[in-house]
């Protein structure tokens, strides 16, 4: 939360369930968190941990049969959950904008880049096909595509994977959204392009006072870029708070082993830790908190209680090691 | 782009000296055109002199090239049932089949592509299921029956539409049209409806699960995450990445629809090349039946090749251009 505490997106308790033959699956459980207006969240964890289903939820376009089954978002104080279909399609690029994973495959190849950026623009800003063809040279210029007058023109396919990934984010910032949910933004480009792409959105970002809900698994991104970061794992947020101190000082024994897993220059470390076993499935989640089969530092409540995120100077836990009681 | 016309072209000459082949292989090995056209009575002088009029007594290869540089230039030699020359019979019944086949493909594609995209958009409502469930009628039954199905109860109960023929024809140059009189346009109904609805269930059929999966794929998310309205994303976006597909099938269903007006046009007696083709197997009219062999295969190589010029004006990854490719790699 910002100085002032005013709030962009509130998610309170958001459980996103998914049903199934042999039952329903909780893919997020509990969930909360806020973003201020311009801050960067980082969300990381492990595949399946729910952080792509929050984000999914957060712009309403969880794939069905899943669905929210509790809980609130809102955006600006309204609640934008249960907006019916019509309204939430004039939210999302509108207010809240989506950057893909696969740049390869989130732009349409039969038509050009250009026709999709106008298209975009003419939905959501009052505009005619002429001035959101500047407007749309113009964000290929900010996304850093040379040559834009004359590249608007072409196809995606004559693209490379980063130059598109500009596109996408063209896309995404075309109406001026107050959010942008990045769902792995950098996860299937190159290594070299990967910081351009990231220091890209962080750069726009504060231009247009946009703020970023940053899903990724990879910490060290989170570290460049985000403001605060959430630490998810089997549909619950773990580990929450401002960067340096997730990352400095984790909390959680889950973060810790994050954090312990990570290479550091200029420390000489034998081996990296690594966190035994895997994460749960969603259908096989233990009782207590959902980490404690992996936990060195489990005892006997965590077995048997399931902890909430509570206050641990300036950032929220959820590990009994915090609780009171102990 | 010119170099790949160029070479589906000569592809295309080398199909049709391959189907001439085949068409001229009938006059060797099916039938004795000969006996038949002499019927009981002749002496062997006549038939020496008629061997030699059809050309009969030269070597195989002399007669194929003979046949293969005719045909060229249209000329299919003299039907033997009918006294005339193959080129002017089939020309007379041209108009026909084409009429009749683009009457069927037309219903085809503007019947199925629509019902195609419903079922495909609203998978789990009763007309979809509906649709579907009828589509397989529409694929399993054999075109004769349902002619006659459709004969039975719009001609012979209910006496809306007329059984048989063309109907009042009227002549527009060489060609005879029948879209221009009320009993042509009458007479065209049930033999394109007979004609279309395998198509159209099979054209249906595939849009669906071409759309199911057109809306599974990340653009599709992606156009839904830039709040573009569901006209935009079912039609503009998702429909037009069907397309390929559809027109692929559409192409060769044509080619087909064009060849297998045979069937619809015996059911209904439908004075079309098909139904002279028919006749002519019955008489072993020999050069009739190769012209007709030869003209579908050019059919099918003219529509194949049109197919493969509009994937260029659909898809632009296969628009091979030299200079916008530069552009990779940056």
């Amino acid at each position: 939360m910002d100085a002032n505490g005013t709030k962009l997106l509130e998610v309170r308790n958001l459980r996103v369930e998914f049903p199934s033959r042999r039952g329903t699956l909780v893919a997020v459980d509990d969930v909360s968190f806020d973003i201020a207006p311009g801050e960067v969240l980082g969300v990381v964890g492990e595949s399946g941990a729910g952080k792509s289903m929050t984000g999914a939820a957060i712009i309403g376009l969880l794939e069905p049969p899943g669905r929210i089954a509790g809980g609130e978002i809102l955006l600006d104080g309204q609640r934008i959950d249960n907006l019916p279909y019509e309204k939430m399609r004039r939210v999302r690029g509108r207010q809240i904008g989506a950057i893909f994973q696969d740049p390869l495959t989130a732009l349409n190849p039969l038509y050009t880049i250009g026709r999709q950026l106008v298209e975009t623009i003419v939905t959501h800003l009052d505009m005619g096909e002429r001035a959101a063809r500047d407007r749309a040279i113009q964000l290929l210029q900010d996304v850093g595509i040379p040559a834009a007058e004359r590249r608007i023109d072409h196809y995606p396919h004559q693209f490379s994977g980063g130059m598109r990934q500009r596109v996408v984010i063209a896309l995404a910032l075309s109406a001026n959204p107050r959010l942008i949910v990045a769902d792995e933004p950098t996860t299937a480009l190159d290594v070299s392009i990967q910081a351009q792409i990231i220091t890209l959105i962080k750069r726009l970002c504060r231009e247009h006072g946009t703020a970023v809900m940053l899903v990724t698994h990879d910490m060290g991104v989170i570290a460049e870029t985000a403001d605060r970061v959430a630490v998810m794992y089997a549909g619950r947020i773990a580990e929450i708070g401002p960067v340096r101190d997730v990352v400095r000082r984790a909390r959680h024994p889950y973060t810790e082993g994050l954090m312990g897993s990570i290479p550091k220059i200029g420390e000489t470390v034998g081996r990296l830790t690594q966190i035994d076993g895997a994460m749960p499935r969603l259908d096989a989640i233990p009782r207590g908190c959902a980490f404690n089969p992996r936990c060195a530092r489990a005892f006997g409540r965590c077995r048997i209680d399931r902890p909430d995120p509570m206050d641990v100077d300036g950032a929220r836990v959820a590990c009994w090691l915090y609780g009171e009681g102990r | 782009m010119i170099a790949f016309v160029i070479r589906r072209l000569l592809q295309a000459v080398l199909v049709m000296m391959a189907v001439g082949f085949v068409g001229f292989s009938l006059f060797a090995y099916v039938g004795d055109p000969v006996a038949i056209m002499l019927g009981q009575d002749f002496t062997e002088e006549s038939r020496r002199q008629l061997v030699h009029e059809l050309g009969l007594d030269q070597p195989f290869f002399v007669q194929y090239v003979h046949f293969l540089l005719n045909a060229a230039q249209g000329n299919f030699g003299i039907s033997y049932r009918l006294a005339r020359p193959v080129s002017e019979l089939l020309l007379e019944r041209m108009p026909a089949t084409l009429e009749l086949s683009l009457c069927a493909a037309a219903i085809a594609l503007a019947v199925g592509v629509p019902m195609g995209v419903y079922t495909g958009l609203k998978r789990d409502t009763w007309l979809s299921r509906l649709l579907l469930t009828v589509s397989l009628v529409g694929v399993s039954l054999p075109t004769f029956l349902i002619g006659i199905l459709l004969i039975l109860v719009f001609s012979v109960v209910l006496g809306w539409l007329p059984s048989f023929g063309r109907g009042t024809t009227v002549a527009v140059g060489w060609w005879t049209t029948g879209f221009l009189t009320e009993s042509g346009v009458r007479a065209l109904i049930l033999p394109s409806i007979t004609l279309a609805l395998f198509q159209m269930t099979l054209i249906m059929r595939l849009v669906r699960s071409e759309m199911l999966e057109v809306l599974r794929t990340d653009y599709i998310k992606f156009a839904r995450a830039r709040g573009l309205s569901d006209r935009a994303i079912n039609f503009g976006h998702a429909l037009k990445n069907t397309l390929v597909p559809v027109i692929t099938i559409t192409g060769l269903q044509l080619g087909g629809i064009i060849a297998f007006a045979i069937v619809t046009e015996t059911v209904f007696q439908w004075p079309g090349m098909g139904f002279l083709f028919i006749q002519s197997v019955s008489a072993a009219d020999i050069p009739v039946m190769a012209a007709y062999l030869v003209l579908i295969a050019f059919f099918f190589v003219l529509i194949n090749l049109v197919v493969d010029l509009l994937y260029y004006a659909v898809d632009p990854r296969l628009r091979v251009d030299r200079t916008a490719a530069g552009g990779h790699g940056h």
